[in-house]
């Protein structure tokens, strides 16, 4: 695979290394002279010098050839542009952008300019797994396919402890895919007793969470707390 | 109209007190606040007198535009003096607040002219000035 990684700060330098040790052709570019002077002692032709939002610069590292573009430059209104010219200009395939401001999120969305990484999302995201406070924890989004996964943990005094999963009206659009217990995992049947502490995964269509809490743990009761 | 104006540099301030003369309402967005003296200048009274507005805030910045009174605006003129600030905040003016009016500064060449084949109004003064200097440089031989 060939990868243009736009942006040799800390993030894009040690994504250099890790996709050229996993046997990747990769270009890096990087556009303040004495970053690319230190990186380039260690990276060699892998890192080029020039302003990866020109379309030069973009041309000369190859940019009709890449399968990939990843923009993690310190700015959200470069990572934007490099992406959207990456995929609207060159048919580039796949892009990837950093989201330095979360607040400049809904422009990555806006734009169309997917995935769009944001480390403090990432972190909101583990905390939120380590500490449910709203009872279910996002596990995945199906963008594309408008689906999410979501995680709910089983209270004693929740209305479902005890119940046959067949006896459980959920929602239309939404499905108890998995059960964690003791440490396993199974594909629960209509047959079985969901119990408590009992760890549920459910797929459903997005904007059904507080149906879904509701089920599990209604007046505001908390079954991850 | 309702014009609002985003970067008060040598350009955006003077395309905004030309648009203020000529009777359109105009809402200035600049992140320095001493880019207002610029709006001031050659005026006998403020800015804010003779009946412009003006916000301090980042062009990026969705409560800044807001407050600059981007939902309400006929026309935008994005004329910061980054290009992909201009063109980021010249799409999401078009995408997300649905201006049809929406002009924007590019000084790189290249990227003015594929955004304008994708649609923008884009002003490029560094192809103007290529091509007055050719035309000078012409006249001379």
């Amino acid at each position: 695979m060939y990868v243009i990684i736009a942006g040799a700060g800390k993030v894009g330098w040690n994504l250099a290394r890790e996709l050229i040790d996993k046997g990747h052709e990769v270009t890096l570019l990087e556009n303040d002279r004495r970053r690319y002077l230190v990186v380039e002692q260690e990276l060699e032709h892998a890192v080029q010098y020039g302003d990866a939002s020109e379309l030069w610069v973009l041309e000369r590292a190859g940019i009709q050839r890449a399968d990939l573009v990843i923009a993690v430059t310190g700015d959200d209104e470069d990572n934007i542009l490099i992406c959207q010219m990456a995929r609207d200009k060159y048919d580039v395939e796949r892009i990837v952008a950093r989201v330095n401001n979360p607040r400049n999120l809904d422009h990555f969305k806006e734009l169309g300019i997917e995935p769009a990484v944001s480390a403090t999302d990432l972190i909101l995201r583990l905390i939120e797994h380590e500490v449910p406070q709203y009872g279910l924890v996002h596990l995945l989004d199906l963008a594309g396919d408008r689906l999410e996964i979501i995680e709910l943990i089983v209270n004693p005094d929740s209305p479902v402890a005890g119940e046959r999963v067949g006896d459980i009206a959920m929602p239309d659009g939404s499905l108890i895919i998995s059960v964690l217990r003791e440490g396993g995992g199974f594909v629960p049947q209509s047959e079985t007793v969901i119990e408590a502490g009992d760890e549920v995964l459910v797929v459903l269509d997005p904007g059904l969470e507080d149906d879904i809490t509701a089920r599990f743990a209604p007046n505001g009761s908390r079954p991850g707390g | 109209m309702f014009i609002l104006v985003v970067g008060a540099g040598r350009v955006g301030s003077t395309v905004a007190k030309w648009a203020l003369a000529e009777g359109h309402d105009v809402s200035v967005l600049d992140e320095d606040p001493l880019s207002h003296e610029r709006l001031d200048n050659e005026l006998d009274t403020s800015w804010e007198e003779a009946g412009g507005r003006f916000t301090v805030g980042t062009a990026l910045e969705i409560d800044a535009l807001t407050e600059a009174g981007i939902t309400e605006a006929d026309t935008v003129i994005v004329c910061t003096d980054g290009d992909n600030t201009n063109l980021v905040v010249a799409q999401i003016a078009r995408r997300r607040y649905g201006i049809d009016g929406v002009i924007v500064r590019v000084l790189d060449p290249r990227r003015a002219e594929w955004y304008r084949e994708q649609g923008l109004s884009t002003i490029c003064p560094t192809a103007v000035a290529i091509d007055m200097l050719e035309q000078a440089v012409t006249a001379l031989t």
